[in-house]
């Protein structure tokens, strides 16, 4: 056994010793063997940085009238014979470089999609926690809430949600919020997934003997539920994390390609994607191409991660 | 000797019908709701007195462990009570439950299960102290858990480490210097070494007697292995589906045992002779604890029985030092060998 081999060699610096840990875990050890996880994760990297320092990598604002020139409109990528050395991927139908739309639009899809699945998981963990720890009433009760909230689809109710909210309060006060709106959307109609997975690692956790021993030190449910249920219950939680920002950001993507979205003058990949569509027959083809690859190569990385992570944290599906 | 702990008359049982709907039947022409239980325990009295060790056997399933766990409080029970030092506990608030359990713990059955993954050793063993005596300064705290460490054998510079990368016996001592970290008085412990190997065994056992002489401390000791009990106990209870049968000191139940039921268990012991002319094979199995059987909860496979005992539930009577409750035993029909 390990725990005799080392009891009087001086302990290690912590973080040291915490690095020393990570590079020898199964974890980095499969990360390393594994070559579309490590691609995928670079790519992920990359636009986590370019969307990050997009205001010093970006040419021009984008959110800012007055730096774009309607004259240089619809100009196609330097690459072809008509582009202009000015702007790297041509230019909208307002004159905006691309580039710099797409590195904020992106900053805005991840955004979104980050602080929607917060929320999505916030709400989720603690309605799961409280069914499966309480059971009884209090679980058929949230269950039966959370199977009411699947039974709607979640562009159904963002749509139906956002187009009253638009027709009450009008679109110059949608426009300031609709990053709020639309994280609080697609994070109220997505709780349900984490809730479920995380009432069904519960269910088996808190019959183990800690959780017993937790109650009879005298500990509130509470805290057992938050100190020791939860922590054991993170896994499948940090799995289906990855394959829901990736929904999220479809689903932002999505409602801002119907108009209910993000704003032209604050667009994200999916409005970008909208307002190229009028013109993609005319010939200007990049202004909704180069965003709509940039947005599926994003959710690709993230399910391939998604996926690789599956596999690790699920022991059952070791491979050789 | 004075009494600690005292159970009366406690029944628990765990319902098995489904929702309202599965319980719905139609039985001639009218609606019924049917109700299905697991009687895990039926009618337990037992006392524990201070500073002795009471050990529960009985085969599984035979509601040891839901005798514990009822103690402690982990489950309410469905009739009867339990007393700490005359004071009822069963019906207290988790408030009013607090300060008593400082003064009960319990140690558990697997090893492997009982102390969080997640938790180093010094956060699980630190967390019932700042929850129960937070006025204790940070050095005293981690003396305090050093001390407990060093006195279950686990070298407190381990404390780092998670459970994961102790072995069972390991863990168990640590499981074990949980209980003791709060200073109680009394410990349950449900059969807390029979998940462990045959040669850590011994050594777990012997610390629980160890801490029991110099902390006075009082055990209720729940096992299915008679060998354990003649070692560590000193008072035996025999227990079968759900009711005492046999309340005795170890020697006396060891040497004579009275009840029917005792009798075929002890004479189950393999011992190294060739001859054993006092085996007693019992005939059918133990009956569902759905469907109690009427009167005596044996008499399905006692040899004694008699009307009587299919009829009238027999009561647990006190003769010299032993509780028993047998009408064959009352009734002098069984030949005393």
């Amino acid at each position: 056994m390990t725990t005799q081999s080392s009891p009087h060699e001086p302990l290690l610096n912590t973080a040291d010793s915490r690095w020393q840990q990570f590079l020898d875990s199964h974890f980095w050890h499969s990360f390393k063997r594994d070559k579309v996880a490590i691609v995928s994760f670079s790519i992920f990297f990359l636009f986590i940085l370019a969307s990050l320092s997009a205001p010093l990598l970006a040419p021009m604002d984008p959110y800012d009238m007055t730096q774009f020139d309607l004259m240089d409109s619809e100009l196609p990528p330097v690459w072809q014979e008509e582009g202009d050395s000015r702007f790297l991927f041509g230019t909208d139908a307002q004159g905006r470089d691309m580039w710099s739309t797409i590195l904020y639009g992106t900053r805005l899809s991840l955004i979104i999609g980050v602080c929607a699945v917060m929320l999505q998981a916030f709400l989720g963990i603690v309605i799961g926690l409280s069914a499966g720890y309480f059971g009884g009433r209090v679980d058929s009760f949230l269950m039966r809430l959370a199977d009411i909230q699947l039974s709607f689809s979640t562009l159904m109710v963002a749509i139906i949600f956002l187009a009253i909210f638009q027709a009450a309060f009008g679109a110059e006060l949608y426009q300031d919020l609709a990053m709020v709106m639309l994280v609080l959307v697609i994070g109220i109609a997505e709780w349900p997934q984490y809730a479920r997975t995380v009432r069904a690692s519960v269910l088996a956790e808190r019959k183990k003997e800690y959780v017993d021993a937790a109650r009879v030190i005298g500990l509130g449910p509470i805290r057992i539920m938050f100190r020791h249920i939860l922590p054991n219950t993170l896994s499948p939680v940090l799995v289906i994390s990855t394959v829901q920002i990736a929904n999220a950001i479809i689903s932002e993507a999505s409602l801002s390609f119907l108009g209910l979205g993000m704003p032209p003058s604050q667009p994200s990949l999916g409005s970008l994607i909208a307002s190229g569509f009028e013109f993609i027959f005319s010939g200007a083809w990049w202004i909704t191409i180069i965003p709509g690859i940039a947005l599926i190569l994003l959710v690709l990385v993230i399910n391939l991660l998604g996926d690789w992570l599956r596999d690790v944290l699920n022991p059952k599906l070791y491979k050789g | 000797m004075s009494t600690l702990v005292e159970i009366r008359n406690l029944h628990k049982r765990f319902p098995i019908h489904g929702d309202l709907l599965d319980r719905i039947r139609l039985k001639g022409g009218r609606l019924e709701l049917r109700e299905e239980n697991v009687h895990a325990i039926n009618g337990v009295d037992l006392t524990v007195n201070k500073g002795e060790a009471l050990c529960i056997v009985g085969e599984s399933g035979c509601g040891k462990s839901t005798v514990a766990r009822t103690v402690m409080g982990l489950i309410e029970p469905s009739e009867g009570s339990v007393h700490y030092q005359g004071q009822r506990i069963d019906n207290l608030s988790p408030r009013e439950m607090m300060s008593y359990r400082r003064r009960m713990q319990m140690i558990f059955q697997n090893p492997y299960a009982s102390l969080n993954p997640r938790m180093s050793i010094t956060e699980t063993l630190e967390e019932p102290i700042r929850f129960h005596q937070s006025d204790l300064g940070k050095a005293e705290m981690k003396d305090k858990v050093a001390e407990v460490m060093q006195a279950v054998g686990v070298d407190p510079s381990w404390g780092k480490r998670f459970p994961h990368e102790f072995s069972g016996g390991q863990r168990q001592r640590i499981s074990i210097a949980r209980a003791l970290i709060v200073d109680p008085e009394f410990i349950v412990a449900d059969e807390p070494i029979s998940a462990l190997d045959v040669s850590i065994q011994a050594q777990v056992l012997n610390l629980m007697m160890d801490a029991q002489e110099q902390r006075g401390l009082t055990y209720l000791f729940i096992t299915h292995d008679l060998s354990v009990v003649e070692h560590f106990g000193a008072r035996v209870a025999v227990m079968y589906l759900g009711r005492i049968c046999e309340v005795a000191p170890t020697r006396t139940l060891f040497a004579q045992p009275r009840h029917p039921y005792s009798q075929a268990l002890l004479s189950a012991i393999p011992r190294l002779e060739d001859e054993r002319p006092r085996f007693i094979r019992l005939q059918g199995e133990v009956p569902t604890p759905v469907n109690l059987p009427s009167g005596c909860v044996f008499h399905g496979r006692c040899p004694h029985a008699n009307d009587r005992c299919r009829n009238e539930i027999p009561a647990l009577r006190q003769v010299d030092d032993v509780q028993i409750s047998c009408h064959a035993v009352e009734e002098n029909r069984i030949a005393s060998g």
